[in-house]
């Protein structure tokens, strides 16, 4: 800062303060009303400070029966659907994208650049577009009602395969020159040399897939019919219209709140590789 | 330890052909410096050599043994690479250790190996660290440790020093010249250095636009260029060069000038090579040269100018202290046999 | 593109690439060429045939009234949503990065947002916004105003809008902070040296600097609010009331799986498509006027 002024140093500091409030206000809401009763949630005005709820409100959510009225299926069933599918999304994704960054960039073969396209097509296809079509093709390879249905069709992916690519481009060629005097066969290079050289890259990747994977939403909501399959974030939709008929917010907002603690604890405990992952696959 | 044969070597990227028939034996245990300017394919021809590039045309034996289809792993060779391509996220000894590995080497040989060239290089209290730990000395020493535990028949230099300052690279010269000699093992060491390559090389291969100038021990090349190209590149400050004709052992400078050169039986245009440091003060010499600036260099001197008359530039370099101001006229003799001829058309050396 | 040296061919490549092409052309490609041929089929009323009716389905929808509605009403939707985010975040990463050692503390309270799912953000607001119980329809109520967003179609885009803003704040604060980090520091120096106050430096030097970034953001808030804010819309209003919420994606999926008009939403998709496919190309050619610089 090139100014040091004490009154130009507390509106900044005023300005950002408000701002953290203004951008906090919904999640610390949502905190307290996972700490109050059912009762008390339902009557205005609602409680701007914590009560003492919260581990009666998390029993209740995870292994009671949640939300009365209602036939779904457990909250900790819910939250490892979710994790499953994110994982299987994140890892899967980062798999095959190392794959056929390392196929594009280390070899020259027929139709390389015909496999390049393909792959950057995938990049102007979010699944909105093709829903009904891509949920027939899940439907007919009977994998509805199934892990590998809920994160196969998210797998493929330009971006990550763009990242790495650009990661490979710029291991020094003397790298796979130097292995190669060395013996070291492609597999042999790819395990040795390449990935341990990219692996923040992979790091920082797995957070912003893993966040990609967890808040999957119409994609689950389309093919899971089974209430055993249901994720915790589409459950939500599911409590918002049970909210209808029998408020009970001290429920629906500490599920809210187990929704999003994994991607949110991801983000602030690995904050270096999150951003280094966004600004990366977003270049 | 073995011999390489280079035969009628040729490189082509598509219709573009960078390497040209390029023959060359190199002895057992023999230190060879390709020397050229940038670009001049002397690290293609290297790399071909490594199995990094692909053989266009001839053929390359190691220990007489053709290699041209071979992996650069099955050719028993070691490079030592200009930015040393050290594996950053492996240790110094996993570094050494990561192609006897491969080899399916025994742990205590690989530790023996490593060991033993860590102790010849004084590296060893660094074998733990990683690259990004070493300074620039440091891992050049390591980019060698990993060519000698391979133990192999050739050893292969792509610039190796030019990414030192000028200090470390005068000192690492020399200790790769004393590790080779002590390995006596066969190597090629590329350059674009002339002062690196003359101190380094038992022969230098000096590459020009892909064709080989020459190919001869440190003095030939000094004594007898075979082209006004490897004149100009070997010796510091570079030779003068002055259109002349040579009629009979004499040669008629541009000034009218009249110098005896050994070259008998000859006459027509020739361009004539003068080297600074052969240029003898003589007030009664034949050669005149207009002094513009002196540069001191404590143990000789340096006068740039031209030659008196005309505008082609000279340089002499005169042994001790010479005072002189700037528009100077001083004249200088030189012995006929140090007199270098050249044909004006191809610039090659005229045979003396 | 390819590196100077690579290995020997071999089957190999093949094999590796395989699995990621193997997804691309069955979940993929595959569906999307079925919208397409979709979008120029007609069922039958009982859904027992098809008839091909070449570009019928998208006259169709050229002269329907409630799509030009749906278009006009996800444009004002997509522009507000950036407008606002990006906004709110260029004022907050513009102080942020006045403040040397706060930043980073700053911005890890500012950044929790972007790991919250769209349709989470959509159930904070609308709990916040509930008429009997909402804490800011309270305050709203004593300002005078009454809040009913399952009545009101404005109150419904306004929670919408904010709901899906809010949560791309923390995206675009981090792209706008990284972007101004990087302007070199004198160059700001020179600009207070030439006599700039903070404010003018801002808009001046800082905010010019930084317009790659800001077109940037442009781009990829309006693919999101196009394409991602659907949980949003389908858990807290269901695109209405009335249509009032009905924007193009929530369209397509609500023709398709409610109405079952296959044609009309497979025509739906195609032009939803055709503009990915130009938002893409335009970030693309953003990114090849970044090389330049």
């Amino acid at each position: 800062m090139v100014e040091n002024r004490p009154l130009a140093n507390f509106i900044t500091h005023l300005v950002l303060v408000l701002g953290v409030i203004a951008i906090a206000l919904p999640i610390w809401i949502t905190f307290v009303a996972a700490t109050h009763d059912e009762i008390r949630m339902a009557q205005a005005p609602l409680p701007l400070w914590p009560g003492n709820q919260l581990w009666i409100n998390l029993k209740q959510t995870l292994f009671g029966t949640g939300l009365s009225g209602t036939e779904t299926a457990p909250v900790w069933l819910m939250l490892f659907n979710s994790l499953s599918m994110a994982l299987m999304i994140s890892l899967g994704k980062i798999a095959i994208s190392l794959l056929s960054a390392f196929a594009i960039v280390y070899f020259k073969f027929p139709f390389r650049m015909t496999c390049f396209w393909m792959i950057f097509i995938t990049l102007m296809l979010p699944v909105e577009v093709r829903i009904l079509p891509t949920f027939e093709v899940v439907a007919n390879l009977g994998m509805l009602n199934s892990y590998w249905g809920l994160s196969i069709p998210l797998i493929a992916s330009a971006t990550a395969t763009f990242m790495f690519r650009q990661v490979f481009l710029t291991v020094p060629d003397e790298m796979l020159e130097s292995a190669r005097i060395d013996g070291a066969g492609p597999m042999r290079f790819f395990w040795d040399i390449l990935l341990p050289l990219s692996r923040t890259n992979i790091a920082a990747l797995f957070v912003i897939l893993f966040i990609f994977g967890w808040n999957q939403y119409l994609w689950p909501l389309l093919i899971t019919t089974d209430t055993s399959m249901t994720t915790i974030v589409m459950s939500i939709k599911q409590m918002l219209e049970a909210a209808e008929q029998s408020p009970q917010w001290n429920i629906i907002m500490t599920t809210a709140l187990l929704a999003m603690i994994p991607p949110i604890f991801v983000v602030i405990s690995m904050q270096k590789l999150f951003v280094q992952g966004l600004t990366e696959t977003d270049k | 330890m073995a011999d390489i044969k280079l035969t009628d070597l040729t490189k082509s990227y598509g219709p573009t052909e960078v390497l040209h028939h390029i023959e060359g034996d190199i002895n057992d245990g023999e230190f060879i410096v390709i020397v050229g300017p940038s670009g001049c394919g002397k690290s293609t021809l290297l790399r071909m050599v490594a199995g990094l590039e692909t053989v266009s045309s001839g053929e390359i034996q190691i220990g007489g043994k053709r290699v041209n289809e071979l992996e650069p792993s099955a050719r028993d060779i070691a490079m030592v690479f200009q930015n040393y391509a050290l594996y950053p996220h492996m240790s110094v000894r996993e570094n050494m250790a990561y192609g006897l590995k491969i080899r399916k080497l025994s742990k205590a040989e690989i530790n023996r190996r490593v060991e033993e060239a860590a102790d010849i290089l004084e590296i060893r209290e660094y074998l733990d660290r990683k690259p990004r730990q070493l300074s620039g000395g440091q891992r050049q020493r390591v980019a060698m440790g990993r060519a000698i535990v391979r133990d192999p028949q050739v050893f292969l230099f792509d610039e190796p020093l030019s990414n030192l300052d000028a200090k470390l690279r005068v000192q690492m010269r020399l200790e790769i010249r004393k590790l080779q000699q002590r390995l006596g093992v066969t190597s090629i060491y590329v350059t674009h250095d002339q002062v690196e390559a003359m101190t380094l090389g038992d022969r230098l291969m000096v590459l020009n636009g892909g064709y080989v100038e020459q190919f001869g021990t440190p003095i030939e090349l000094y004594d007898r260029p075979a082209s006004v190209f490897v004149a100009g590149f070997i010796g510091s400050p570079a030779m003068n060069f002055v259109p002349a004709t040579s009629d009979n052992g004499v040669a008629t400078l541009p000034n009218d000038a009249q110098v005896s050169t050994s070259l008998g039986g000859h006459s027509g245009s020739v361009l004539i090579g003068l080297r600074p440091e052969h240029l003898i003060p003589d007030d009664a010499g034949a050669i005149s040269i207009d002094v513009e600036m002196v540069e001191q260099l404590g143990a000789n001197t340096l006068l740039h100018g031209t030659l008196s008359g005309t505008d082609h530039a000279m340089v002499a370099s005169v042994a001790g202290h010479v005072t002189a101001d700037g528009d100077s006229q001083h004249r200088f003799r030189i012995a006929p046999d140090l007199v270098h001829l050249f044909d004006l058309q191809t610039e090659k050396r005229l045979a003396i | 593109m390819l590196k100077r040296v690579h290995f020997p061919s071999s089957p190999l490549p093949y094999l590796l690439v395989a699995p990621q092409l193997a997804i691309t052309l069955i979940f993929f490609i595959w569906p999307a060429s079925q919208a397409m041929y979709q979008s120029f089929l007609i069922e039958d009323a009982f859904g027992l045939g098809s008839e091909f009716v070449w570009f019928e389905n998208f006259q169709v929808l050229w002269e329907d009234s409630h799509y030009h509605a749906a278009f006009w009403r996800t444009a004002v939707f997509s522009v507000l949503v950036a407008a606002l985010s990006m906004g709110f975040a260029l004022i907050l990463a513009g102080f942020a990065q006045r403040v040397v050692r706060g930043a980073m503390f700053y911005r890890t309270l500012l950044i929790w947002p972007y790991a919250i799912a769209p349709v989470l953000a959509g159930a904070l607001w609308v709990f916040m916004f509930n008429p009997t119980l909402g804490i800011l329809t309270y305050f709203l109520k004593h300002l005078g105003i009454t809040w009913n967003h399952y009545l009101n179609g404005g109150q419904a885009m306004t929670l919408v809008i904010l709901a899906a803003a809010w949560k791309q704040v923390a995206y675009n604060f981090l792209f706008y902070l990284a972007a101004m980090q990087s302007i070199p520091n004198s160059v700001i120096e020179a600009a207070a040296i030439d006599g700039a106050g903070p404010g003018r430096r801002f808009w001046t030097i800082i905010f010019p600097l930084i317009s790659p970034t800001t077109f940037f953001l442009l781009v990829i808030n309006m693919v999101y609010a196009f394409f991602e804010t659907f949980g949003i819309i389908h858990a807290v209003t269901q695109g209405g009331p009335g249509s009032s919420t009905t924007i193009l994606v929530y369209k397509v999926f609500n023709d398709g799986f409610v109405g079952l008009d296959l044609g009309g939403s497979a025509a739906q998709s195609v032009i939803l498509m055709v503009l990915v496919i130009a938002m893409t190309v335009v970030q693309f050619r953003y990114v090849e006027r970044k090389v330049e610089y």
